[in-house]
């Protein structure tokens, strides 16, 4: 049985029209947004660029040296920055700088919107209910599916890519924050109101500083979710080891698609065990 | 009420207070006005009656307890006196003044110099130590941070944690964190302490002792309190007046011993009766090693120089493996001394010995005839402790 061709309706042409007509008439405002995060990715790229490359392995020795537990403090410091190491080895130190410049963006942006979100999400009944779906929906729709609409609103390049990969990265923080909020214990929040707390002294000095780890989760999660988009973002342009995966791909050179792929690992096991250190250590304290 | 114009020293007076919880509450009021049931009411409306139309007056530097089964409103009542619950109908006047109609800047001075509550499980701040706690209230309002680090310090110091304040929660022990509530609360300086069962969650031994505690601090700063608690022997002990409380109304308010004499109904006196039974402390909770220990092998003279070092009268002499042999009082041990009698005639072998497992009420009479601590045994007849007289009458207050 099919189903019946009379009650079909095509919402493809809409959403086509839609796109069209914020693309002829709201061409200024992606202008602006497209020349805003244009100037944030020279600033950053700028930034990661003066960085000798052997103060950075310095800089992820110290790191890791600091919030590796006693017993590994040594050997963690070592094979981190060894494996830093590696990645200029094989050739793709300059490739790592573009990729970094792209995922620090989309982070600083996640970080930016979604922070003040997930305040938001916890207190508010009704901004949980506006936001919860839509940040499902951020979480399970195919990234293909935006880049469409991205390059066509903002064109090829790394721009879009940012936008794209905030989109993917920003639910983790959001969710994290406003549930470290929620789980605050009942009286502990009671009693601050109790002794005169404002909201704002509420915020402050009990709830984030509570809800802490479980924020630091969320962003050791936000950069994960970005990194991992690195290769679907270099679809539309984005420079750097993704658009290596992606020659690798097009060219059939298998070595040049793992080269890239393990220094994109390289990168995502070194951030995600400092982060991960960062968000234990404030839990204990 | 009517007593209002008497008495000029009421701080706090609750007039009519009700509070309802759930949508429907105009329907709810209108079942209520025609004498239906909190159980009926729940039913059609779906609205909960937490406390039904309740009055009453604290007077100044007078603790207040307010007793009740666990869903009888108590903790609901505690929560409108500082506007944490804002009552559905019903007015409180603190010092005349209707807390209910203070508009948000108001409240929240209210909260920060008059009114302090301290809670069931402590509603401390963990990421926070000793002394930031205790310091919390005074930073809410602004107060200087070496200012408040002083103040907070001195609370420390007067609940008895002098040495941790720089500990973190985590380290302490139940009653320990309680301290620290209080001494938070008392930081702000307030008028009325509020306190919401602040010792129901510490075992019987701390709780007694944190009872005492409150007690000699309010002796210390006067303050007016309003207690919460199930437990019908702390409202006693602890207040001034106790109101008892069920199904959200308040049964009767007394003084404890007008209470004990003229309880108002079966209710109120089943709760009195169930304050004797409730009581069972064993032995083993409050006995304590003997200061003076003397192995029968030692002589008088260890035992005389014990008794003296410890400044006690007796001491109890063992065997191997701990075995009990007797007690030794000091003047048969003079005796022994000038040559009168023998070591062994000395030591009294016949007095009344308990187990720990025996109930501190069987031990009355025994306690009150013996001349010494009563040496505990097990069933093998070694030591394990001893209990003084004085720790079983004061098991019983």
């Amino acid at each position: 049985m099919h189903f019946p061709k009379d009650l079909f309706i095509n919402i493809k042409k809409p959403i086509d029209n839609a796109i069209e007509y914020m693309v002829r008439n709201w061409g200024p405002i992606f202008d602006a947004i497209s020349d805003g995060l244009r100037t944030m990715l020279f600033y950053i790229r700028s930034a990661v660029e003066i960085i000798p490359w052997w103060l950075l392995i310095a800089l992820v020795f110290f790191a890791a040296y600091k919030t590796s537990k006693t017993s590994k403090k040594l050997s963690s410091a070592i094979l981190y920055s060894a494996l830093l190491f590696f990645i200029g080895l094989i050739g793709l130190w300059d490739m790592m700088n573009a990729t970094l410049t792209i995922i620090i963006a989309s982070v600083i942006i996640s970080l930016l919107l979604g922070f003040p979100l997930g305040l938001l999400v916890a207190q508010s009944k009704r901004a949980n209910v506006i936001v919860r779906p839509v940040l499902d929906t951020m979480q399970t729709m195919p990234s293909f599916v935006y880049l469409i609409p991205a390059v066509m609103l903002l064109g090829l390049g790394n721009v879009p890519a940012v936008v794209a990969t905030t989109i993917y990265a920003m639910p983790p923080i959001v969710r994290m924050t406003s549930h470290g909020i929620q789980q605050v214990d009942a009286e502990v929040v009671e009693a601050s109101k109790s002794f005169g707390a404002t909201r704002f002294q509420m915020l402050t000095k009990v709830l984030i500083p509570q809800a802490l780890p479980t924020i630091m989760t969320g962003v050791n999660q936000t950069i994960m979710m970005a990194i991992s988009m690195v290769v679907t973002s270099s679809m539309i342009g984005a420079t750097g080891l993704g658009s290596e995966v992606l020659k690798g791909i097009n060219r059939l050179e298998s070595g040049r698609g793992f080269a890239a792929g393990t220094a994109i690992v390289i990168i995502a096991i070194i951030i995600d065990r400092l982060t991960q250190s960062l968000g234990m250590r404030k839990e204990k304290a | 009420m009517n007593d209002l114009n008497e008495q000029n020293d009421v701080i706090l007076h609750v007039e009519n207070l009700s509070m309802l919880f759930g949508s429907r509450k105009t329907q709810a009021r209108e079942m209520m006005a025609q004498g239906a049931s909190k159980d009926e009411i729940l039913e059609k409306t779906e609205v909960t009656v937490a406390v039904d139309d309740i009055s009453f007056s604290v007077e100044q530097g007078k603790i207040f307890s307010l007793i009740g089964l666990s869903g009888s409103g108590k903790s609901t009542v505690v929560r409108c006196l500082n506007m944490l619950l804002t009552p559905t109908s019903g007015k409180i006047f603190y010092r005349g003044e209707d807390i209910s109609a203070y508009s948000a800047d108001e409240l929240r001075e209210y909260r920060r110099n008059k009114v302090s509550m301290v809670f069931q499980s402590f509603g401390l701040i963990s990421h926070r130590n000793v002394l930031e706690n205790v310091a919390f209230g005074l930073e809410l309002r602004g107060v200087k941070k070496e200012e408040r680090i002083e103040k907070a310090m001195e609370m420390v110091n007067m609940v008895g944690l002098s040495g941790w304040e720089n500990k973190e929660i985590t380290d302490l022990s139940g009653g320990m964190r309680q301290r620290v509530g209080i001494a938070r609360a008392l930081a702000n300086d307030p008028d009325i302490l509020l306190m919401d069962e602040p010792f129901s969650a510490l075992d019987p031994l701390v709780r007694r002792e944190m009872q005492f505690e409150m007690l000699s601090i309010q002796e210390k700063l006067n303050k007016t309190i309003i207690f919460i608690t199930h437990d019908i022997n702390e409202a006693f002990k602890l207040g001034n007046k106790v109101a008892i409380m069920r199904d959200g109304r308040i049964i009767q308010t007394d003084t404890p011993e007008d209470m004990t004499n003229n309880p108002k109904d079966e209710y109120v006196r089943e709760f009195i009766d169930s304050a004797d039974k409730s009581q069972i402390y064993y032995v083993k909770s409050y006995m304590q090693m003997p200061d003076c220990l003397i192995h029968v092998r030692e002589g008088v003279q260890r035992a005389l120089r014990q008794m003296r070092n410890h400044g006690v009268s007796s001491a109890y002499i063992i065997g191997d493996g701990m075995r009990y042999v007797g007690v030794l009082p000091l003047e048969a041990a003079f005796q022994v001394r000038a040559g009168e009698i023998t070591f062994q005639d000395a030591i009294m072998k016949d007095l009344e010995t308990t187990t720990e497992d025996t109930q501190i009420s069987d031990l009355m009479p025994m306690a009150a005839n013996a001349k010494y601590p009563i040496a505990v045994l097990d069933d093998e007849k070694r030591l394990k402790g001893i209990i003084s007289k004085a720790a079983v009458l004061t098991s019983l207050i």
